[in-house]
């Protein structure tokens, strides 16, 4: 598996693209093998607030539910509303078409502490 | 061996098991449309034999084992004086004085002891042989084509509930007309010494027809969309069969049996609460343990839920009070701390000849 280098990520398995204050973000495709198919996302509302590693949203495969952790702290901006309606799409091109949230960062700082991807590919081995 | 079709292991009942292998609801569709085999050689099985093993399984189960032959099983709880149910279990009858029973893994070393206890009034004598037989369920549309190239056992003419002794792929086996996933099948029984043997044979007929292994997530959405009860999500102690639906292998007037009296009293009072199969009426997979809420009141619970990937619709299973039991009735279930509309369907929530 061969982890995109221009993303950030986070011991929760979620992805990060930086651009300028914006941050867009989704899970990775080892979270989605780990989950299997996935057949239910839930993402926040336009203007929804996050913190830094709080839940803003749901990941649920056939078999398992499992909780989206902000990577940064920030303002929702945009939503994947396509996502929502064709949630296999984790599944399937997990760095692409199935981006979940886009966040203006709180504070251009907080997207420090992430992890590159060779040191995410070291955590998932 | 599984660990060759590329499965993920999974701690259940203090066993590895392969929860899936190709992916759930691709191994879901094979057996809807072809063919899976489920590798389930964590189930119990306990013969019960002796002059009284016939009394005395009169006495230990809900259902009638004096309607059974030689040849023929069925499927029956057994519960305790309070009429909760300790496990469900199927009993073949080999001869009047002998019969096997398979029963949950999870459940053994209970069952084994209620068993034991139970019947110790009786002459017979309950052996637990779960170490001596391991299980594999195959099931789907093309499961006879496969077994049936397999041997020269008259397997396509078995009904539902028979059984037979046959050597099947080089091996001998134990072979029922049973399974849980609501398809046409079987469920083989297999000594560990031939299970491999088995396997390789089974994995060669099988694949001209499609056959697939299966783990256990997609034994669990199959049985969900029959709506059969899966023993510590849906049935329990706390449960009695009459309250999950399990009327129907009551047989009260059968003589007296353990729990009858319970259940008696039981259907005079009227059942209060009953478990029912639901649909969502907006988004949200209802879970187990997720709540059931009506009128503000937090009224029932969910014992089983999923995804279905048959409908590609959530359902779920779970006990509400008696009179939001009609197909129609609507609650809610409160998913992380939302209240989602839902309403009883008809079950099963599949049904073959409407695909």
């Amino acid at each position: 598996m061969s982890l995109p280098k221009d993303l950030k990520y986070t011991k929760d398995h979620e992805w990060l693209k930086l651009a300028g204050d914006v941050a867009t973000i989704g899970i990775t495709k080892y979270a989605g093998e780990q989950l299997g198919d996935v057949v239910f996302v839930e993402l926040p509302k336009i203007g929804t607030k996050v913190n830094a590693g709080a839940s803003f949203g749901t990941v649920e495969s056939v078999k398992a539910v499992s909780d989206l952790f902000a990577p940064v702290g920030g303002e929702v901006i945009e939503v994947n509303e396509a996502l929502i309606k064709a949630p296999e799409t984790v599944n399937a091109d997990p760095y692409g078409a199935a981006w979940m949230v886009k966040l203006k960062l709180a504070s251009a700082s907080d997207a420090s502490g992430l992890l590159s991807a060779d040191d995410y590919q070291a955590l998932i081995g | 061996m599984h660990a060759a079709a590329g499965a993920r292991f999974v701690p259940f009942a203090g066993y590895e098991m392969p929860v899936q292998f190709a992916g759930l609801i691709a191994e879901h569709q094979a057996v809807r449309t072809a063919c899976g085999v489920f590798d389930v050689s964590h189930m119990g099985e306990v013969e019960v034999f002796g002059p009284e093993a016939l009394a005395g399984l009169q006495w230990l189960v809900t259902n009638d084992i004096s309607k059974l032959v030689d040849g023929k099983a069925l499927y029956t709880v057994m519960c305790v004086a309070n009429g909760g149910i300790v496990d469900d279990l199927i009993v073949y009858r080999e001869k009047a004085d002998r019969y096997f029973i398979c029963i949950n893994a999870s459940r053994r070393h209970d069952d084994v002891a209620h068993m034991k206890s139970e019947l110790s009034r009786f002459a017979c004598t309950v052996t637990d042989v779960s170490d001596a037989w391991g299980q594999l369920a195959v099931q789907g549309p093309n499961a006879d084509d496969v077994i049936a190239s397999m041997t020269t056992a008259e397997v396509r003419d078995m009904a539902p509930f028979t059984w037979l002794d046959a050597t099947v792929g080089g091996a001998p086996v134990r072979i029922a007309r049973t399974g849980y996933t609501g398809e046409p099948g079987f469920e083989i029984y297999v000594r560990p010494r031939d299970a491999a043997t088995f396997w390789d044979a089974l994995m060669k007929a099988g694949k001209p027809h499609g056959l697939v292994p299966c783990g256990l997530g997609a034994r669990d959405t199959l049985r969900l969309e029959m709506k059969y009860a899966l023993y510590g999500n849906d049935i329990d102690l706390e449960h009695t069969p009459l309250e999950a639906g399990l009327g129907w292998v009551v047989k009260l007037d059968k003589g007296d049996f353990l729990g009858r009296a319970a259940l008696v009293r039981q259907k005079e009072d009227g059942i209060a609460r009953k478990l029912v199969g639901f649909t969502m009426r907006d988004r949200g997979i209802p879970r187990q343990g997720y709540v059931i809420r009506h009128g503000g009141k937090d009224v029932g619970v969910v014992t089983s839920g999923t995804h279905s990937p048959s409908l590609n619709a959530p359902i779920g299973v779970g006990y509400v009070p008696a009179n939001l039991a009609a197909v129609g009735s609507t609650f809610d279930v409160v998913i992380r701390d939302r209240a989602v509309p839902a309403e009883v369907a008809k079950t099963p929530f599949y049904r073959r000849d409407e695909r």
